[in-house]
């Protein structure tokens, strides 16, 4: 595979005794969709930053589009555009001239920035919006604006913190739209952090999700299902016509099914558990032994089940930290 | 889309020019802004009033011949008064830390409330440059105003009198909007770091508001309360005790800048102002009363300008520091 455009190297950010990123290594290689997901509060920002150099790392380092983001900020910030989580413009200016501003603060000339700058808000299909003061701009404007601004410093890499951040589902869609098309016209690399797993997952290559300043898992969305499904197997529900009489003709059968784990017959219904996908030889076999199918369902993991699988462990355990600390503060 | 190559032209010598923007962004916002111009409406309001009441007045001022100063026509105008109001200059020691404060109160926790500043940083600039645009642009447009003010005035002058402005008269002018513009950048300094101190604007306007009042209505009277258990009765020191007496309170009142600013703007107006101390009878006799040339006032305010610099730098260099290292993110 090519080299790495962000490379992260043992990052690690504390503020006293608390460990905001904890000991993050992170590859990400140039034209893909990388989503960060992660509760709030997990130091995604907080990493975001550090990749571009607005805070200071602990310890290890950030690369990025190679050059060291802590000790050359300036040339990091050339290449990267950054949308913040809470972006703001001056209300008192227009979009243009906003724009403008961030263009010519990156090198371009006033002319120049101009064309760029009405070109970038077609783009964004802000046009109409162009004259008016952005004071009166809504959320979802405003993040389009944001991404605006982002593109016109035609970067190597955008990293875009919480894009999707109130703005309505249908919004939601064109922007997600918007950012795969670019992504995919420039071959720009993009960096998302979200806590919304259903956009993430329907955009972005690969994934890593982020919980407590650590990184669980990375790798491609079918990857952590495939990964999930051989921690926790794969479930095929079967429902039958009539109550299994004679169950001892196909549960043998059943069991010898390749990465069989659990069988569990209850009334009309078969609960399997194996370790891929064996649903269609199940049917088959069921079929075969003369039993009626009425329904057949497999439960697919999705990004959904992931997540909660990582984050529900980590949010139990450190509820469960909080309140028992609280606990014995109370009555010490 | 359209996808623009940038060629070499399209890119000027970078940290100079990001600067540049960022003045420029600044000087427009103030210039557009209500606050701003509610400002000016206010200093040339005063300053047309003092003008207008210095100028009923200064045919009398011109003609009295005791006054060694009466040659100054230009200076005359700018601090003759018939006490209904004051003079230009003391005016402005009060509206110049208002100036300051105004055009600096939420320079940068603005851009941290709007969510600005992260998207700044975020920018190829450092972060210096943007503290210096928001100290510099400020101080470009209340210097133009100033040089404004008083060109026009000098201008009127000459239409209207028909006098000849002596070279040290215009030296002396040049010097008090100089002195001017250096009391608004002391004052906008300390805005600027209260800026960045407090989170909330209106706090560091307050707080800045309320360092003012403190140096112009409570210093004074601190002082004197400070002072007066410890002074003896006039009646039964020695002179050389009484001066000391008096040096001691005027060096301790100078450590209020709106104090300096007074002085080296009262010895700069005035040519004839020898001493910013009591002088006594011995050291007056044989003085003829006349003006001071313009490099031995200006040598006589040396100490105040050193004063407000160092104040301003220390001010800033705070900001500086704590900027450097502050943490950007909402």
């Amino acid at each position: 595979m090519k080299d790495p455009i962000i490379q992260l190297t043992g990052l690690t950010k504390s503020y006293g005794k608390v460990t905001a990123v904890d000991k993050l290594d992170l590859q990400i290689y140039p034209g893909e969709i990388f989503g960060l997901l992660g509760p709030n509060g997990a130091g995604k920002t907080t990493s975001i930053l550090m990749m571009l150099g607005l805070t200071e790392p602990t310890a290890g380092t950030a690369y990025v589009c190679g050059h060291n983001a802590t000790r050359n900020p300036i040339a990091v910030k050339r290449k990267v555009g950054y949308l913040p989580d809470s972006v703001g413009f001056y209300p008192e200016m227009t979009a243009l001239e906003n724009l403008c501003f961030i263009a010519e603060l990156n090198g371009l000339t006033k002319s120049y920035a101009q064309a760029c700058a009405k070109d970038m808000l077609h783009v964004v299909g802000l046009e109409q919006e162009m004259h008016k003061k952005t004071g009166a701009f809504s959320r979802g404007m405003k993040q389009r604006l944001g991404l605006a601004e982002v593109l016109i410093k035609t970067p190597e890499v955008a990293i875009l913190d919480e894009p999707t951040l109130g703005i309505d589902p249908k919004g939601v869609d064109e922007f997600l739209e918007l950012i795969k098309r670019l992504s995919k016209e420039h071959n720009l690399t993009v960096l998302l952090s979200s806590h919304h797993l259903h956009q993430v997952q329907r955009v972005c290559d690969r994934v890593g999700i982020f919980v407590g300043g650590k990184l669980l898992v990375e790798g491609s969305i079918e990857h952590l299902a495939h990964n999930l499904q051989q921690q926790e197997g794969v479930t095929t529900a079967i429902t039958l016509e009539d109550p299994l009489g004679d169950t001892a003709r196909f549960e043998e059968a059943l069991k010898a099914l390749p990465g069989f784990r659990k069988l569990t017959v209850t009334g009309y219904s078969i609960e399997l558990q194996t370790d891929a996908d064996v649903t269609a030889a199940a049917v088959r076999l069921l079929v075969n032994s003369g039993a009626n199918v009425v329904a057949v369902s497999r439960n697919d993991y999705k990004l959904d089940d992931i997540y909660n699988t990582y984050f529900e462990n980590s949010i139990t355990t450190n509820t469960a930290h909080e309140k028992s600390n609280g606990f014995f503060k109370r009555y010490q | 889309m359209k996808n623009p190559t940038v060629s070499s032209k399209d890119i000027n010598s970078h940290s100079a020019a990001a600067m540049q923007v960022l003045v420029s962004k600044e000087i427009a916002a103030h210039i557009r802004s209500w606050r701003f111009n509610i400002l000016i409406l206010l200093i040339v309001l005063t300053f047309g009033a003092s003008l207008y009441v210095s100028s009923m007045g200064l045919k009398d001022a011109v003609s009295n011949m005791r006054d060694p100063d009466q040659s100054f026509l230009y200076l005359k105008l700018l601090t003759t008064t018939d006490n209904s109001i004051p003079p230009f200059h003391v005016f402005l020691n009060f509206l110049a830390p208002l100036l300051g404060i105004a055009l600096g109160f939420d320079a940068i926790n603005a851009e941290y409330n709007n969510g600005t500043l992260t998207r700044l940083m975020a920018q190829p600039i450092y972060r210096d440059n943007l503290l210096f645009a928001k100290f510099l642009a400020p101080l470009i447009v209340v210097g133009t105003l100033f040089v404004a003010l008083v060109l026009l005035m000098i201008g009127g002058g000459l239409l209207g009198t028909g006098v000849r402005i002596e070279p040290q008269e215009l030296l002396r002018i040049l010097g008090f909007t100089l002195i001017s513009v250096l009391y608004v950048a002391f004052w906008l300094s300390l805005a600027i770091l209260l800026s960045i101190r407090f989170r909330q604007p209106a706090t560091s306007a307050l707080t800045a508001i309320g360092i003012w009042l403190f140096f112009t209505v409570f210093f004074p009277i601190l002082v004197n309360l400070a002072i007066r258990p410890f002074l003896p009765n006039p009646n039964y020191i020695s002179e050389q005790e009484y001066l000391a007496y008096n040096e001691l309170i005027l060096n301790l009142l100078r450590l209020s800048p709106s104090q300096l600013y007074t002085d080296a703007t009262t010895t700069l107006l005035m040519p004839s102002v020898r001493s910013l101390g009591p002088i006594a009878m011995e050291q007056m006799v044989g003085a003829i009363p006349s003006p001071l040339s313009f490099r031995e006032s200006f040598l006589m305010v040396w100490p105040q300008v050193s004063g407000l610099t160092a104040a301003m730098m220390i001010c800033f260099a705070w900001s500086y520091y704590i900027f450097m290292r502050r943490e950007i993110r909402s």
